[in-house]
């Protein structure tokens, strides 16, 4: 263990990575202070700085008609200018990005979780007791791994509605077949191993048998696969906003804040960046983010990958 | 070799049968009156309560489970995916019209892959940690960080917005004016590149292939990012071999053992992981699509679930994996006819 994170240390990819984390779980942690809501009580509802659909560059002050409402409201006004410009329909960008930092690892980091504990509980059934369990639940996972991921997630929150805890349900239930098929696999070949032999031969209970001998044996290539989805599934969950099934208008989501900028990538005539800002800072919190994870879990795989051992 | 294909192909319905299960337990998460909606092209009927409960009873949407799923699979059969509103026509009729133009667009889409990627990869395990090693492999990793959305708008930015190279849609005004429209254009294969070629009119072609380069290239480079991590990783597990250290011991030319001793056995896992990310580049299509507003099944799906159209979604989804599981047999098959080791099992 410690010369897996020696090496995570060493490896100039991953510590880029490992830095890039640390500096999002810090925009997460202080997202309160960074980026102050309006509103304490739904601050992940992205403040609007004007009604205008287009648009509008960094350092836009806010409208009169916006400051109208909350000193009409007797809200203090924390924020006065959108220091990344708004997107399309007055949102501020700079808020929305920051606390959707904390969406992010939110989906990361629970769809991972939930749907590796899914995999690692059915697979390892099906290794360890064989037979027709074996047989029945590989053929779900093969039923469920039928159908493209985001098209099967596009599909569930179609039908559940929009909003961020519909769009985590379609993810787990999409994204829990690799563990289930990783973790029997490694199960398969430690299984006839001689000191499981011996602990059935002393009449542990099988459960035990799993939890105890088999699972630490072999759950380390699963956390790898893990670490590496956390930035698929942000990706997916992002498209889904993207596409326009996913989290709710306003809400402070990555994946929705490059919607907005959808319909102005192609700038007024004359002036073909003009809306470059809209796209721009949403796109490369989303990418270094993945990036990240990315960088971090490639390293892992090749310190954890035994055939590869030894020569790094 | 015949008795493996044999037995894959009786799986063949055991999954088709449980993916059809699966996309009707989504389907059966809405009310009948819901489901209702995805059979009726004219929604007022929907306002009559006493109507309704006849279509109801009439398309067996209140029927318990499992008779419920035997007459939904029986309309499927014969092609009865309901009406799609966001298209004004039938499901099934929008999707053969769409179909095409996805098609031509995937198709284009995989050589490029195959060719760029492998090659990359052998380059990147030959030479591995290497300057050139490091460079591919950091370019593949920011290649497989860049979700499809922002990549393609960034392609939409510069090719559209900037240059004004690479537009939007699959045909300019003009162009379809004359290919839907006119007497003078005959469409032999609905895929526009060749048919403007059947037909002589190279300024067609043209501006047919003028609005694919953005789509193909969206769609492909993340499946070049991958294909060359697999690539990689097998290689560099092949030249670590026995046999390969035999070939060296034995004073074999390095290109030799490169490209003759390596490569081909290398090769075996790329194979299945080529077909399975060309069927997984058909998730793709919806993002890539939507982004530079294709006309093809995935530009119409994403509409459709916008505007809650689930019977349009429900349908492409039912066509999606089927186009997967065929594809994925197609792969098992070839893995077999490649790797003799696998049809022993």
């Amino acid at each position: 263990m410690n010369r897996v994170i020696r090496k995570l240390f060493s490896n100039t990819t991953s510590l880029i990575g490992l830095i890039l984390l640390f500096i999002f779980v810090l925009i997460a942690i202080f997202a309160p202070h960074i980026a102050p809501p309006l509103f304490a009580s739904d601050p992940y509802q992205i403040p609007r700085m004007s009604w205008d659909v287009r648009p509008q560059p960094p350092g836009f002050p806010m409208s009169d008609d916006i400051r109208l409402i909350y000193n009409s409201l007797g809200q203090p006004i924390v924020r006065e200018t959108a220091i990344f410009g708004t997107a399309q329909g007055g949102y501020d960008i700079f808020y929305g990005l920051i606390w959707g930092t904390r969406t992010a690892f939110r989906i990361g980091i629970i769809t991972v979780t939930i749907s590796m504990i899914i995999g690692v509980v059915g697979g390892s059934i099906a290794a360890y007791f064989g037979g027709w369990i074996d047989e029945l639940l590989m053929r779900i996972t093969d039923i469920f791994l039928s159908i493209p991921f985001l098209v099967a997630a596009m599909v569930l929150t179609t039908i559940l509605g929009r909003g961020l805890d519909k769009v985590m349900i379609a993810l787990v239930a999409f994204g829990w077949m690799g563990y289930a098929r990783v973790i029997r696999g490694s199960i398969l070949c430690v299984k006839e191993e001689v000191f499981i032999n011996a602990a059935r031969a002393l009449g542990v209970k099988d459960f035990n048998i799993i939890v105890r001998h088999l699972l630490p044996n072999t759950i380390f290539p699963v956390m790898v696969q893990a670490s590496m989805n956390i930035g698929s599934m942000v990706i997916t969950a992002a498209a889904l906003s993207f596409l326009g099934v996913g989290a709710p208008l306003g809400y402070a989501d990555w994946g929705q804040m490059v919607s907005f900028a959808r319909n102005w990538i192609v700038g007024s005539p004359g002036n073909a960046g003009e809306y470059w800002y809209a796209v721009f800072f949403p796109a490369i919190f989303i990418v270094l983010f993945v990036l990240a994870w990315n960088l971090v879990g490639d390293t892992l795989r090749d310190i954890l990958d035994p055939r590869l051992r030894g020569e790094l | 070799m015949l008795s493996y294909i044999i037995r894959r192909l009786l799986i063949l319905p055991i999954i088709l049968l449980g993916v059809s299960f699966l996309i009707f337990c989504l389907f059966s998460l809405l009310s009948p009156m819901e489901r209702l909606a995805t059979y009726v092209n004219n929604p007022s009927v929907l306002k009559n309560p006493q109507a309704a409960q006849n279509l109801i009873a009439k398309y067996h949407l209140d029927d318990p489970f499992p008779t419920g799923y035997f007459h939904w699979l029986k309309s499927l059969l014969r092609l009865d995916f309901g009406w799609s509103p966001t298209a004004n026509q039938p499901v099934w009729d929008a999707i053969m019209q769409r179909l095409p133009a996805t098609m031509e667009l995937v198709l284009y889409s995989i050589i490029p892959v195959i060719i760029v990627g492998i090659w990359l990869g052998v380059i990147s395990a030959v030479h591995h940690n290497d300057l050139a090693d490091q460079v591919i492999r950091v370019t593949a990793i920011i290649g497989w960080s860049l979700p499809t959305f922002i990549f393609g708008l960034l392609v939409l930015f510069i090719f559209y917005g900037i240059l004004g190279w690479l537009p939007p849609g699959r045909l300019s005004t003009w162009a379809q004016y004359i290919v839907y429209t006119g007497d003078s254009f005959n469409s032999y294969t609905h895929f526009i590149t060749i048919d403007a070629l059947l037909n002589g009119r190279f300024d067609i072609f043209w501006d047919a292939l003028k609005h694919l380069i953005g789509p193909i290239i969206t769609l492909s480079y993340i499946s070049w990012a991958y294909l060359l991590r697999i690539t990689r990783s097998s290689m560099l597990d092949t030249l670590r071999k026995d046999y390969i250290r035999t070939a060296r011991a034995k004073g074999v030319d390095e290109r030799t053992v490169i490209y003759l001793h390596a490569r081909k056995n290398a090769m075996i896992p790329v194979i299945t992981v080529a077909g399975m990310m060309i069927i997984g580049m058909l998730g793709g299509v919806v993002i890539t699509e939507t982004v530079f507003t294709y006309p093809g099944l995935g530009f119409w799906a994403a509409s459709s679930a916008q505007q809650l159209d689930y019977g349009s979604v429900i349908g492409f989804a039912l066509l999606f994996a089927f186009i997967m599981v065929i594809g994925n047999l197609v792969v098992d098959v070839s893995y077999a006819l490649i790797d003799p080791r696998v049809r022993l099992e």
